[in-house]
């Protein structure tokens, strides 16, 4: 049930995307996805709702966070990564809880 | 945008990298020895880690000092007996339960929803609340939607209700939300946990700023982490580290998804339908705030008060004598493991189940069985 996959949107028709999951297509709502989807993206999924877009440079980002705590490993320095995650986040500030 | 080469059809590929798994599973051997002593636990609150875990065989290059263990993930296996009852009381009423497929053999105190299947009830597996939805168009009948599990699945519920459902729909909700359910974790006496990973899905709506007042509570850190092997051997480095600087705070180990302050559109779809209230987790016991329901707005949508649930006429059960031995409360709580259980894959089964933890594909006794939770290669090489 709590599956969240990402997948490749390969179609969009109206509220309703269909997704490439590993090559099985499925279709997902787009109702409550955080940003405009388009063909190509890739977006996460949860049980039939489009979650977030993933954008293509957050990949790189992400690789290059992993290699940042790798670093961060061998020179003990938690400090700078640190203010890598704080990166990470949109920095609009706020509570996510509403 | 301009599209990048995706390194053939499937980026998360990138996040399965063996040679970067192998350097972070040396890094954690590094940090964990750094910290000298045994055992350092981590606690996961996901199913969809504890599979990625087990499938991948994480365990087997993490060092035996560290401990990581799955709390109370599984949404399947959270669903309180007396809301199983509820469903099964509604079916046998005559009203068409909709779920999600585990919870079909989850057993309520009395029968489950397969059991009541099997007496002749209508119920109907879905995949997704609008094939509910959808039953409830097509048909004239009552449709109840059964509707359990975390954040992820409640924003899909919120979802659907602000889409709008037809008059013969309404929701038998069983949700719940999982910070404050780490807040109960995190307190029994004597809790060895030192350190949590966060469901990067969930997060993925809340934002990794909802952990930060846990993280004040407890002193004890929390790394959100997604879903691929990388993801997680990186999350667990982070958390080592964090262990050992004693330095808790929130790190966000999954960018790609989560963001401090999450999903709004999802969170204000969940918030607009769903408030918090208190309410009972099984395994874990009561969760002050560690439960959704229905705002009074949608009440008219709320199985509860459109149905007089009866559920003290269901038939009386005699359960498995051997059901008492079931540590399914104690694994949930991390202070247990499947293998502590006499009954593990001996009397208790994927095919003859004892508790909700063997029923689901996201119990930690069903996913062990499956993969094999703490395979022992460090004796191979
Ligand atoms: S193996 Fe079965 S009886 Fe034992 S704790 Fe797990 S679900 Fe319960």
């Amino acid at each position: 049930m709590c599956l969240g996959v990402p997948g490749r949107v390969v179609a969009i028709e109206g509220h309703t995307a269909t997704v490439d999951f590993w090559g099985v297509r499925r279709q997902v709502l787009l109702d409550i996805v955080d940003e405009p989807v388009s063909v190509g993206d890739y977006v996460l999924n949860h049980v039939g709702y489009a979650i977030r877009r993933i954008p293509d440079d957050e990949i790189a980002e992400t690789l290059a966070l992993f290699e940042a705590v790798l670093a961060g490993q061998e020179s003990g320095d938690l400090l700078a990564d640190g203010v890598r995650s704080e990166i990470a986040g949109t920095g609009a500030g706020g509570d996510g809880d509403a | 945008m301009a599209t990048p080469d995706r390194e053939g059809p499937f980026r998360e590929a990138a996040f399965r990298d063996p040679a970067r798994a192998s350097a972070m599973s040396g890094a954690i051997a590094k940090a964990v020895s750094a910290l000298g002593r045994s055992p350092v636990t981590v606690m996961h609150v996901c199913g969809s880690h504890e599979q990625a875990i087990a499938k991948y065989g994480l365990r087997a290059v993490l060092p035996r000092e560290l401990h990581v263990i799955m709390g109370p993930g599984c949404p399947v296996c959270v669903t309180d007996a007396p809301e199983v009852d509820e469903g099964v009381a509604l079916a046998l009423q005559g009203a068409h339960v909709a779920t999600y497929g585990d919870m079909l053999r989850v057993p309520g105190s009395s029968l489950s929803l397969a059991d009541a299947q099997a007496e002749g009830a209508r119920v109907h597996l879905v995949y997704s609340v609008d094939q509910a939805v959808g039953l409830a168009r097509r048909i004239r009948g009552e449709v109840v939607f059964f509707a359990t599990g975390f954040e992820t699945t409640a924003v899909a519920t919120a979802a659907a209700v602000s889409r709008g459902v037809p008059s013969n729909f309404s929701i038998l909700c069983a949700h719940k939300y999982i910070p404050p359910a780490m807040d109960v974790v995190a307190g029994i006496p004597g809790s060895k946990v030192e350190g949590f990973l966060a469901a990067g899905h969930a997060a993925t709506i809340t934002g990794w700023s909802v952990f930060e007042p846990f993280v004040a509570r407890h002193r004890l850190p929390v790394v959100v982490a997604g879903f691929e092997p990388l993801d997680i051997l990186a999350a667990l480095l982070r958390a080592v580290e964090r262990i050992r600087a004693g330095s808790p705070r929130v790190d966000n180990v999954y960018p790609r998804c989560v963001t401090k302050d999450g999903n709004r559109r999802a969170q204000e779809a969940m918030w607009r339908v769903f408030e918090r209230a208190d309410g009972r987790w099984r395994g874990i016991g009561e969760v002050p705030g560690g439960s959704l329901r229905l705002r009074e707005a949608f009440g008219g949508l709320d199985a509860r008060r459109r149905f007089a649930i009866d559920a003290t006429g269901l038939p009386a059960r005699t359960p498995r004598p051997d059901a008492a031995q079931c540590l399914c409360g104690a694994i949930m709580s991390g202070i247990a493991s499947p293998g502590d259980c006499p009954l593990y894959a001996d009397a208790c089964t994927p095919e003859h189940p004892v508790g909700a933890c063997m029923v689901s594909s996201e119990g930690t006794c069903r996913i062990w069985h499956e993969y094999g939770g703490h395979p022992d290669l460090g004796d191979i090489t």
